[in-house]
């Protein structure tokens, strides 16, 4: 069997078609097969992890089996106790076999984990989400099929949107009205026409045609202050529109497969560069990152805070956990200086606008707002998020430090 | 306890607008009006003075978007 990528090339999306075709017929006629839906997402488990890639399968099966168990253990202990220091353990248990993973190329410079694979990142977000969920009492019962399919739905397992246990299964185990699937099947079409033009065209004529002349223009201008140069300038527009249209268009692929199959995956772009500040672009960019950890870190977090009445101060409170939740999406992303820089930058940006917007409500009557100051604010958000992209890069640790 | 008054007062309590009682209907989180921080100090309280217990991952934010929706929230879980 060859190996494919996910949405990688054209061999993935013919092979793809063809396997939809009995479940668009399947949906048309009002009709839901769970088994062909099984099969065809095991078919596409086994082109995505056979070949050389055939390691990572296997530690696929090993992680799943052991979230599986874990989540499992725990569910049935919270039908009868609720101990605080078992939750912790659970959940420090769940995310283990990520921390492994970020951790051996950081003691291990060149070196990866053996039991890294595709797409553990985020299936460990889905595994945590159903162990805070477990503990909140909202899901009661481990469901063996259930959980494969949602830990496994073969669309988004290499790079998200992540999903979220009970929205996933009321739409696995329903059957949608046939107006409403044709309808889905219209938005699925649209998300592949625009996905192709998002990654195979505009991220492509970014990242590999434009980038790489950028980055060999700024290495080469070194020497100034910083090092910045105009080159570098270019590489941080240039990287920031790569990122957007490869991630958003990988995004649309797999929403747009998950509809087909009569899933409704959450989006996780909607229009993020046309946000007037970093609170809204955080609404609008990775949309299902962002509100998982808001819901599952943020919340949680100042929840503790004000029900434990460690401070009288919400701005505090506010602030420790944008601080808490940025910088651990700084360490998901990787232990590398830049994507904690990354972190600390949003963290603080946030911080500041905060302080910023109750100004601003407090002195409302005196401060300018209108159109021309909107465009302003948007300008303003999107040249600063793109300098926290060129962070994110890593660039500037081949420019400061290569 | 009228769970209608209690709600609304919280609302204007925590956003700083008495006006909230005039749209009932309107999107707090689409808006601006509140945020994460709003929500979880309405979670507390709830609890706190109409003894409903709603945990973090209960809250679906298109389920209380508005007024009226929270006030519906707040008698199915009371």
């Amino acid at each position: 069997m060859p190996n494919l990528q996910p949405y990688a090339n054209p061999n993935y999306f013919i092979i793809l078609g063809i396997a939809l075709v009995p479940l668009i017929i399947g949906f048309l006629n009002g009709k839901r097969w769970h088994i062909y839906e099984t099969l065809v997402s095991l078919l596409f488990l086994v082109l995505i992890f056979d070949g050389d890639k055939i390691n990572q399968g296997l530690a696929l099966i090993g992680y799943v089996i052991f979230e599986g168990a874990l989540i499992w253990g725990y569910t049935v202990y919270r039908q009868k106790r609720n101990n605080t220091a078992l939750f912790d353990l659970a959940v420090v248990l769940a995310i283990m076999p990520l921390v492994i993973v970020k951790f051996v190329p950081f003691l291990n410079p060149g070196r990866n984990s053996i039991i890294g694979f595709l797409g553990i990142s985020y299936l460990t977000f889905k595994a945590v989400g159903m162990i805070m969920e477990t503990r909140d009492g909202s899901i009661k019962k481990f469901e063996p099929w259930l959980f494969l399919q949602f830990m496994l739905f073969f669309p988004t397992i290499s790079s998200g949107p992540i999903d979220r246990y009970r929205r996933f299964k009321k739409d696995y185990l329903k059957v949608p009205e046939r107006d409403h699937y044709i309808d889905m099947l219209g938005k699925a079409m649209h998300n592949f026409m625009l996905g192709f033009v998002y990654k195979f065209i505009l991220g492509y004529a970014f990242g590999t045609l434009l980038l790489p002349r950028m980055a060999h223009l700024a290495m080469a201008s070194r020497g100034g202050f910083l090092d910045i140069s105009w080159g570098l300038v270019g590489y941080m527009y240039v990287y920031s529109m790569y990122l957007f249209f490869d991630f958003a268009g990988y995004s649309l692929f797999a929403v747009g497969t998950s509809y087909v199959m009569g899933i409704e995956t959450p989006i996780n772009f909607n229009k993020p560069f046309s946000s007037p500040n970093i609170k809204e672009f955080w609404n609008r960019w990775h949309m299902t990152l962002s509100f998982w950890f808001r819901d599952y870190i943020y919340m949680r977090l100042m929840f503790f805070l004000m029900k434990h009445k460690i401070t009288k101060s919400k701005v505090l409170i506010a602030n420790l956990g944008y601080l808490t939740l940025f910088l651990l999406m700084g360490f998901w992303h990787g232990l590398t200086w830049y994507y904690i820089a990354y972190g600390l930058f949003h963290a603080i940006w946030i911080i500041l606008t905060d302080v910023w917007l109750r100004f601003k409500k407090k002195h409302k009557d005196h401060i300018i707002s209108n159109r021309w100051t909107n465009y302003l604010a948007i300008f303003a958000t999107f040249n600063t998020v793109c300098l926290s992209f060129l962070i994110f890069s890593g660039f500037l640790d081949r420019l400061w430090f290569h | 306890m009228d769970v209608e008054n209690t709600v609304v007062e919280i609302l204007a309590d925590l956003t700083g607008n008495d006006d909230i009682k005039d749209d009932m209907d309107m999107d707090l989180f689409e808006t601006g009006t509140l945020d994460s921080m709003a929500t979880v100090q309405l979670l507390l309280e709830l609890q706190g003075q109409l003894d409903i217990d709603v945990p973090v991952s209960e809250f679906d934010r298109n389920e209380w978007a508005t007024p009226n929706k929270i006030i519906a929230k707040a008698k199915e879980l009371q």
